[in-house]
């Protein structure tokens, strides 16, 4: 198996999930548990898609995507930070939701044209670094959204760690009351961190359609918003650890696409078994991390109303 | 003008009216792909009521959200989030297309085997996520979300190998023998089989079981608040555990019910995603099980007018997964507004 493409697939199957697991921690840490990361991620990559095909430009589509993600991010705020509401209940209807307009839309739009590819992110090799044989064309010579996917665990690290807004941030999700005593209004801190993670969900989701493929497919997150979800979990919390534990995952489906190819039916073991892999995965990480980690936010999916 | 108001403060009268407003933010959205909800509407009546087949199918197709709807109820009062109801349906149907298969064993032994063995599977599926939220904290929306995923693979390998027809042409199950099939109730090519009254029996269970009993009573509690079950010295895990385990069981008789009545044998895609439909059903009905008879019947309905959508209309069955995204945030609202009464 060569390393080169096995580097160049996890990688690109990466991108998209650390966007998200990044996006998740910032509302996370700010006391949301946004289960409707997977929607969000959803209508993403189908809003970068039209964004992409009406006007051609995959940046445009990158926009919409965004927009579209983080207005899906405003309505589930109103529920669960303004309305305080469950979010476990909220983001799955938000998850169904988003399943079913996207579908519908699409294929309203598509039936009597067939597949459609639009244009896609261009990628931007980095000179003679993209030419080290191996690693070169997989590091060096990704597309911007995947380069910023990379850049930005340290810059949220920076952000939620050292500025003011970020100690907002993590006030919030510690103890909302506290940042009403100081002064601020936790209700609003809440917001604007799910609307940045919903952002980075839009983001990530516009990769998936027009990063690494160039069209959609119907529920083409096929579940990573919830390997997202428990990437956060096993990178306790910290944007600096999403990347290995991106990664991680990363790899874990590459190496599924590619045994699926090595192993033929008939010959060893069954291609399902691999398909399984990150979920079982997943499931393999939620069981070993130990209860109360350090890193959860004390407040986390706590509903919190203002007292008068 | 009293009785008028009543009538709106009544918490049934506000459910129709949410079905009211989400039906019309579904019309809204068909406009805007272009298509006429009109047309849509129509399609979605003749498939549930455009003939006796399509009535019978409508009952058919309401089996197993009743069922799948009295998993979810039964988590949900718990405060189990289990949306692992698809997975465990699908083990409960693997039991049905492997056991169920066995010949010249007599109905009377036969029938509740199958049964009881996919209740079994279903639970056993659900009690992980439990397991994994009692001793590591670890959420359940995640847990079972990836075991339905994990299923769903596993149900493709046994068709495809193990468990595939002893003809070995399509990747599908060997039929399942007589003396385990549910028998259809009505002729004339209709798909209505004894499985509702095995669902009727369950919502009755499901009922007492909430309403009459211990278990129940602690299952209500524990999902009210764990921390007064905590003080009062009910064992919050132990109860969660057992509420998912029951949930787990009943998604699990749905998937062979599903396979016993309706698919005679197992497929690769035993289910349209019931097991998701079930939670609009179940929070509808206000995780009250008698309640569940009428939200299961409307979602049944639009799961039987759903499939003539496409042809009629042209456009996606996927639709009635919006309706379901509008109901539940509905129903969200409506417990808004009564608690804002309070």
């Amino acid at each position: 198996m060569e390393f080169g493409g096995l580097l160049e697939a996890t990688i690109r199957i990466t991108v998209p999930i650390l966007l998200a697991t990044l996006g998740e921690m910032i509302a996370e840490r700010s006391g949301v548990l946004n289960i409707g990361l997977e929607g969000m991620m959803l209508t993403g990559a189908f809003a970068a898609f039209v964004g992409s095909w009406l006007t051609g430009d995959p940046w445009i589509g990158l926009a919409l995507a965004v927009v579209t993600a983080m207005a899906l991010a405003a309505v589930f705020s109103l529920f669960v930070v303004r309305w305080a509401l469950d979010p476990i209940v909220t983001g799955v209807a938000i998850n169904v939701l988003a399943l079913g307009a996207t579908g519908v839309l699409f294929r309203a739009l598509t039936t009597d044209t067939g597949t459609v590819l639009v244009a896609s992110f261009p990628e931007w090799p980095l000179g003679n670094l993209a030419r080290i044989p191996g690693i070169g064309p997989a590091l060096f010579s990704q597309n911007g959204v995947g380069y910023a996917a990379f850049a930005l665990a340290p810059l949220v690290m920076v952000a939620l760690r050292f500025t003011s807004p970020g100690l907002l941030v993590r006030a919030a999700g510690e103890n909302p009351d506290a940042v009403e005593a100081a002064g601020g209004r936790a209700a609003v801190v809440r917001l604007l961190a799910t609307l940045v993670g919903g952002a980075f969900a839009g983001a990530a989701g516009a990769y998936l359609s027009i990063g690494y493929s160039d069209t959609f497919v119907e529920n083409m997150t096929a579940g990573r918003g919830f390997v997202a979800l428990a990437i956060v979990v096993f990178a306790r919390w910290s944007p600096l650890l999403a990347v290995p534990a991106a990664l991680t995952f990363g790899l874990a489906m590459a190496l599924q696409v590619r045994l699926q190819g090595h192993v033929g039916p008939g010959g060893g073991v069954p291609y399902q078994f691999f398909q399984m892999l990150p979920y079982v995965l997943t499931l393999v990480v939620l069981a070993i991390v130990p209860r109360g980690v350090a890193g959860a936010p004390a407040a986390l999916a706590r509903p919190w109303r203002r007292s008068r | 003008m009293m009785r008028a108001r009543t009538l709106l403060e009544s918490a049934w009268s506000r459910q129709l009216l949410l079905l009211a407003a989400a039906l019309a933010i579904t019309a809204a959205l068909v406009a805007l792909a272009g298509r006429s909800p009109l047309a849509a509407g129509q399609a979605l009546w003749n498939g549930a009521f455009g003939s006796a087949w399509a009535f019978s199918n409508l009952w058919t197709k309401t089996i197993p959200l009743l069922v799948t709807g009295l998993a979810i109820t039964v988590a949900f009062r718990a405060g189990f989030w289990n949306i692992g109801a698809e997975g465990q349906f699908m083990a409960g149907a693997i039991v049905a297309g492997s056991v169920g298969t066995w010949s010249h064993w007599p109905t009377i032994i036969h029938l509740p085997l199958v049964l009881v063995l996919a209740a079994l599977a279903g639970a056993m599926l659900a009690w992980i996520p439990a397991w994994l939220r009692v001793s590591r904290g670890a959420l359940e929306v995640i847990s079972t979300i990836m075991l339905n995923f994990v299923m769903l693979y596993v149900l493709s390998w046994l068709v495809h190998g193990p468990l595939q027809e002893t003809s070995g042409a399509q990747p599908i199950g060997n039929p399942v023998a007589s003396s385990v099939a549910l028998p259809r109730l009505f002729g004339g090519g209709t798909t209505l089989h004894a499985g509702l009254a095995i669902a009727l029996s369950l919502v009755l269970f499901a009922h007492v079981l909430l309403e009459r009993t211990e278990t129940g009573f602690r299952i209500r509690m524990v999902g009210a608040s764990p921390r007064a079950c905590e003080w009062a010295g009910v064992p919050v895990a132990r109860t969660v555990m057992r509420a998912a385990a029951i949930s787990g069981g009943l998604a699990g008789l749905a998937g062979a019910i599903e396979v016993l009545g309706v698919l005679g044998r197992l497929f690769d895609k035993v289910s349209p995603g019931y097991g998701f439909t079930a939670i609009a059903v179940a929070l509808l009905a206000r995780l009250r099980p008698l309640a569940l008879i009428p939200a299961a019947l409307l979602f049944g309905a639009l799961e039987a007018g759903g499939s003539r959508l496409q042809q009629d209309a042209d456009v996606s069955q996927v639709l009635v997964l919006v309706i379901q995204g509008i109901v539940i945030l509905a129903t969200l609202v409506v417990g808004l507004a009564a608690r804002g009464r309070e």
